[in-house]
């Protein structure tokens, strides 16, 4: 079935629904995380539904201070880029009601709107006037572009390989089973792409942007109430959102949704172990080691498509 | 030239009796319809559920301003693991719920409380944790502590020792949530309508005032 059998009206009831759950699982996601990480401490940890009762409460709140428009419209264009960036990849590969609005070069697009979200953050963050937050922005955009290079090489790898930049033809040509999934058949562009991802995603060992200890919770110092809650869930889409991309990239998407909810639960999860294990790197550091191996795979990636 | 420090008085006589409100479930975050005591049922219970999030999702500021602070780190540890409360520090006040006062409050740090408190969203709640918030415990005489926390800003829990030990400090919090989902937590709203009282308080011990009529 194509996604044009569904008509508008169906379509755009689906888009709610694909929107609402992905909200929904990144935030069940999120409480996981803090229920892994606190065994891994040895602490009983929050209820796994914590995320939740945390956005609500956010929402319930009000605010009466006044930072200028682009202040507000911060985490609007975060939570737009995140969903901007979740419709235009298929969840379920062959279903029309989660394929999406995936299109011929889309590939190009989904990197644009993963830069926009974090752009309109900094800008909107910036205009809070908190010190605090304007370094966040600055590290935060140094780490953004040292991993945007390696993982932008893995995907022009996988395009190379496939011979386009269109997510829907890129994960029809990995059907067939596991051996032609693209972690496998391209595994340098695999590795680049995951450990891009690790930068990507922000948790340890490269969650100085977010620092809580030293530059108090990065770009979001100043934003409070509803802006909160809707940096929250847009947080939450877009995490869930990489996980997608990455699994139609790498590995095969889903052609179920149950087979979308477990590939994305372990690509997610595949950050969240490396951080428990490795400290925290500083600004530098993490831009050289992006620039290094990372970037160096990549590089690795693309000759090879091209020679072979 | 004198250039001993004499600290003034502080107000006899405590918070204004009587005007403490009763309103029957704290909701909403500015003073309105909702303070109103007969308010719909269904007002009524969407504020118990409001009540029921916000109880079970303190943000605590990590702000310490005395010794007592040095019993909140533990509770982050896997002995106490205040997180299974769902209470998480925020190092922000734009994001903070909870004030902890941790001890002794110097006339120096009650301007950065105050700043601090005023720039939290309501509704808020401070915890006064240790003897000195009381009655200025061991430093009763001390020339430039505040002895009794109440008179400059509202606190909804007490938390009695020197100092409390984490179980008294997870006794507490778990006292402020059962004050928050029974809507008698409402030390923020005193503030609010008391706001001329508490100012002329701090601006009887804060002798360098330079802070704006209200921090926003």
């Amino acid at each position: 079935m194509s996604p044009s059998e569904l008509s508008l009206l169906p379509k755009l009831f689906w888009v709610v629904v694909s929107v609402v759950g992905a909200i929904a699982y990144g935030l069940v996601i999120g409480g996981i995380i803090r229920k892994v990480m606190a065994r891994i401490q040895g602490r009983i940890g929050p209820p796994v539904y914590q995320p939740y009762l945390d956005l609500f409460k956010v929402i319930f709140q009000r605010t009466a201070t006044w930072h200028g428009y682009m202040f507000y419209l911060g985490p609007v264009f975060r939570a737009a880029g995140a969903i901007g960036l979740f419709l235009l990849i298929p969840v379920v590969f062959g279903d029309p009601r989660f394929d999406n609005f995936s299109f011929n070069g889309d590939l190009l697009m989904v990197m644009y709107f993963m830069f926009f979200g974090c752009l309109g953050m900094a800008l909107g963050a910036a205009e809070g006037g908190h010190p605090h937050s304007v370094v966040a922005i600055t590290r935060g955009l140094s780490q953004m572009t040292a991993y945007e290079l390696p993982f932008s090489l893995a995907v022009v790898a996988i395009a190379a390989q496939t011979g386009s930049f269109s997510v829907h033809q890129i994960v029809a040509a990995q059907q067939g089973g596991v051996g032609h999934w693209f972690l496998f058949t391209n595994p340098l562009a695999a590795v680049a792409a995951f450990l891009a991802f690790l930068g990507m995603n922000m948790y340890s060992p490269f969650d100085i942007v977010l620092a809580p200890q030293e530059i108090p919770i990065g770009p979001p110092t100043e934003y409070n109430s509803a802006f909160m809650s809707a940096m929250m869930s847009g947080r939450a889409i877009f995490g869930v959102a990489k996980c997608v991309l990455y699994m139609d990239l790498f590995l095969g998407g889903a052609t179920t949704i149950l087979a979308a909810i477990v590939k994305v639960f372990f690509i997610y999860f595949w950050s969240i172990f490396v951080g428990a294990v490795f400290p925290r790197f500083r600004t530098e550091q993490a831009v050289r080691f992006f620039l290094g191996w990372p970037t160096a795979a990549g590089v690795a990636a693309v000759l090879a498509v091209m020679l072979f | 030239m004198d250039d001993k420090i004499v600290k003034p008085e502080p107000p006899l006589g405590g918070p204004p009796q009587g005007s403490r409100p009763h309103a029957p479930v704290g909701d909403g975050c500015f003073l309105g319809e909702e303070m109103k005591p007969q308010a719909p049922s269904y007002k009524e219970a969407l504020a118990r559920i409001k009540n029921w999030f916000r109880a079970n999702s303190l943000w605590v500021m990590a702000y310490g301003t005395g010794c007592g602070a040095i019993e909140l780190r533990p509770l982050a540890t896997a002995r106490f693991d205040m997180e299974r409360l769902g209470i998480a520090m925020r190092p922000t006040p734009r994001q903070s719920n909870v004030l902890i006062v941790s001890g002794y409050l110097a006339v120096k740090s009650l301007k950065r409380v105050i700043r601090s408190y005023e720039q939290m969203p309501s509704p808020k709640w401070i915890v006064a944790l240790g003897s000195c918030t009381i009655n200025g415990g061991m430093y009763w005489d001390s020339y430039n502590t505040i002895n009794r926390l109440d008179l400059y800003l509202p606190v909804d829990v007490y938390i009695n020792g020197c100092m409390p030990r984490p179980e008294a400090l997870v006794a507490g919090f778990q006292e402020l949530m059962r004050r928050i989902k029974k809507g008698e937590a409402d030390g923020w709203r005193h503030y609010m309508e008391n706001l001329d009282w508490y100012k002329e308080n701090q601006k009887k011990i804060i002798t360098d005032w330079d802070l704006p009529e209200y921090n926003w």
